[in-house]
């Protein structure tokens, strides 16, 4: 049987810069900023004041409602300021700024062993929301939020994201060769805070070491699959790797819980088990720091704070030639203005291109040759849709149906014309959200 | 770092199609016709796609210094029309008319709608339009189609086209059987498929055209669905019909129309599903001019009516959304 979904396209994956390199655990860094706002919903508020001390994984806030999760200290020192820091994106919001001391010192309790195995499902949701867990993937949606389905809703499946389908990104792929075990256990857990029978692991089949290794762990247990994808971009969408895994499609507007499903990131599924397991806090994560214009690349495990900065500079520097930076992926990442911008929750990468590959184009008339139509995942109109927005026509976008565009850039990526697909979907979703607020 | 670094949407990799490559590629397919239509036709064929070229590149160049917009030829759609146009002339037509005709396709056929991407009809045929409706004379008449192989220096020997033939001779007796008809005037299928009759100098060789067609399928610039359905729907019809369905496909410019014409990007619906329709559609159109109507052929008129439905067959054909399917159970 062959896993895959209908639409998608492969560009070349760029992943042999790193894929053969061991996660690197990188020294914390001298000053950290860590925003209070770094995952989907309310923002977390500051429990610390200036000239605090604090250690290694204690909360500095606290949630700002049910999806909103507490941020956690990566470093042992003094708050130095809570102030606005820009994030990737060039956007300011607030963040604790924390001079380290240098001795890395662990808040009490952080890194303890604890004996799990008799927690109940309350108990573990509760210890995955006080650590602060939000999707690792990107989107950072909190994830006990994702466990707390309506009573209605029977969770017959957790599908484990292990697809990593953006080009370049390794961090995942590394990740499930090097601890595998906490994963599986991970994931164990999230099956049991919502009772789900079944466990799926989806991979691309591009990343047979971690197919090889994922099996070998999961032989012996009878509810937990591993599959292996065809290799084909926007596989690691949600919705895509659901379609794939079970043939289900979740429902325009909806969640996978529609369809009894809960998906998360092998990522996430190793910050649960450390969470419940050994009482640690997301305060640190697996990041590729890599491409074609960078000297050194890696996979770090670095502090959340990080300056962008110093993993380029503990990664070699960059080259010459480098043209852009981006926060994540080449297809869905950012570029950054501010390259002092912090490690976030959901900082899967940071690539450097030079222009060869990550070149500006004129855009182009469309000549509708129709290659975004079939390459869309949502099955969309891209040209259609672009055009409606280009004319400020949002109603006729949003019957299209723009907003069951998941931002994915394959039509982008494929157009003969160089058109800014993207750009216009980003300029269109915000006009119709904005006028929906004034109804 | 104190480099500028680019700051723009994702995504950031692009794949290295354009819209030049994608042209160019097209032109180059057409070289088994070119060289067909010389083959065949001689050096005034060659003079002929020549003046079409020119013509038109010249035009595009001029309209958009003209309206002081960036110059594109060397995108190589303009090359392409004139290609085209050149490719469907009759062997013996003056070349001012070709020049005439290039101009018009470009101008009123394209620049006149906004240029590249915004024109509603096939260019090519707006041109080809003008010209049968202003010089029918030079464009249809049998005095401007030349014999093969009999026109190697600039003069040639003026004949009648297959389709010209059959349907004069049902004219006079519709009794008559098509098989003879063409076996009468010495023409098999082979030379049929080879391009060995007289017509438009790139249209008569149906084998030049595949060649080049099938390149364009493997390279993914043609969606296949709308070629074999155009010339698969064309046999049925006209088998059903009691006609020749062999000569039907073969003669005249149905592998050129199908090929080429039907199978541009900017005038072709947008889905699978809508490019079936079209193509049905031209189908029934080009069986029904060629067997109803007053004209031997019916191509040229299909492809631009049905050039006209593509908004509306866009608008019927939307593709059914991700998450509005009900699917199955795993």
């Amino acid at each position: 049987m062959k896993y895959t979904f209908r639409g998608g396209y492969h560009p070349p994956d760029g992943k042999s810069f790193s894929e053969k390199m061991p996660i690197d655990k990188m020294p914390a860094p001298k000053i950290a900023a860590i925003h209070l706002h770094q995952h989907i919903g309310a923002p977390s508020k500051a429990i610390v004041a200036v000239g605090d001390d604090v250690k290694v994984g204690q909360p500095l806030s606290e949630a700002g409602g049910f999806v909103s999760v507490p941020v956690h200290a990566s470093v042992s020192g003094k708050v130095k300021a809570i102030a606005k820091v820009a994030d990737a994106a060039g956007v300011k919001s607030d963040a604790v700024i924390i001079e380290s001391d240098g001795k890395d010192e662990f808040f009490e309790g952080v890194g303890v062993k604890t004996d799990y195995s008799n927690f109940s499902a309350d108990e573990i949701k509760k210890k995955i929301s006080a650590a602060g867990i939000a999707g690792m993937g990107g989107a950072r949606f909190p994830t006990h939020v994702k466990l707390s389905p309506p009573a209605e809703k029977k969770i017959d499946y957790i599908i484990l994201n292990g697809v990593e389908c953006e080009p370049y990104l390794t961090a995942d792929d590394r990740l499930m060769q090097e601890s595998p075990e906490t994963i599986i256990e991970g994931m164990k857990l999230m099956m049991k805070v919502v009772n789900a029978a079944n466990g799926i692991i989806g991979i691309e089949k591009n990343k047979p070491d971690s197919i090889r290794i994922m099996k070998e762990k999961t032989a012996s247990e009878k509810n937990m699959k591993v599959i292996e994808l065809e290799v084909k971009y926007p596989q690691g969408g949600e919705k895509q790797l659901i379609v794939a895994a079970i043939g289900k499609e979740v429902p325009s507007g909806g969640l996978p819980m529609d369809v009894g499903v809960v998906v998360s990131n092998v990522g996430t599924a190793n910050a649960v088990y450390e969470a419940v397991a050994l009482n640690k806090p997301f305060y640190e994560r697996v990041v590729s720091v890599t491409g074609e214009s960078i000297k050194d690349p890696k996979n770090v495990l670095a502090r959340i704070g990080t300056p962008t900065t110093e993993l380029i500079e503990y990664a070699g520097g960059v080259k010459e030639d480098v043209y852009k930076i981006i926060n994540g992926g080449p297809m869905m990442g950012a570029a950054m203005y501010a390259l002092d911008a912090p490690v976030h929750k959901g900082t899967s990468g940071i690539l450097c291109l030079s222009r060869e590959n990550a070149a500006v184009y004129e855009e182009q008339p469309c000549i509708s040759c129709s290659k975004c139509v079939s390459v869309c995942p949502s099955r969309l109109l891209p040209t259609d849709i672009q055009l409606n927005v280009q004319h400020k026509r949002y109603e006729e976008a949003e019957k299209l149906g723009i907003m069951d565009c998941i931002l994915c850039g394959t039509c982008a990526y494929v157009c003969p014309a160089k058109r800014n697909l993207v750009h216009y979907y980003n300029i269109g979703r915000a006009k119709i959200a904005e006028m929906k607020k004034k109804k | 770092m104190d480099k500028m670094l680019i700051v723009s949407a994702n995504p950031h990799i692009r794949d290295k199609s354009s819209i030049a490559k994608i042209m160019h590629t097209v032109n180059l397919s057409l070289l088994p016709a070119v060289f067909a239509a010389y083959w065949f036709f001689g050096v005034r064929a060659i003079f002929l796609i020549l003046v079409a070229v020119v013509s038109c590149v010249l035009t595009e160049a001029a309209i958009q210094k003209f309206r002081k917009i960036p110059v594109t030829v060397s995108d190589g759609s303009a090359i392409l029309t004139g290609l085209l146009l050149g490719l469907n002339m009759p062997g013996n037509v003056p070349w001012w008319i070709v020049m005439l005709g290039s101009f018009f396709a470009i101008a009123i056929g394209k620049q006149a709608f906004g240029g590249l991407g915004f024109n509603i009809f096939n260019p090519a045929l707006i041109g080809r339009a003008f010209m049968v409706a202003s010089w029918p004379v030079e464009m249809t008449s049998n005095a401007f189609w030349t014999q093969p192989k009999t026109g190697l220096s600039m003069e040639a020997v003026s004949s009648a086209t297959p389709l010209n033939m059959v349907k004069s001779a049902l004219g006079s007796d519709p009794s008559l059987k098509t098989v003879d008809i063409i076996r009468d005037a010495e023409i098999s299928y082979l030379d049929l498929f080879l391009g060995n009759v007289s017509g438009c100098v790139g249209e008569t060789s149906f084998l030049a055209l595949l060649i080049g067609v099938i390149i364009l399928i493997a390279f993914g610039y043609v969606n296949w669905r709308v070629p074999v359905i155009y010339v698969g729907s064309v046999f049925v019809l006209t088998w059903i019909a009691g006609y020749d369905p062999v000569f039907h496909i073969l003669a005249g410019g149905l592998a050129i129309g199908a090929f080429y014409m039907a199978t541009d990007m900017v005038t072709s619906p947008v889905s699978n599903k809508g490019n079936i329709i079209f193509a049905l559609g031209l189908g029934f159109l080009t069986f029904a001019i060629r067997i109803w109507g007053g004209y031997p052929e019916g191509v040229s008129y299909s492809i631009l009516l049905m050039n006209c439905t593509v908004p509306i067959i866009n608008k019927f054909t939307v593709p059914k959304k991700f998450g509005f399917v009900q699917t199955k159970k795993a």
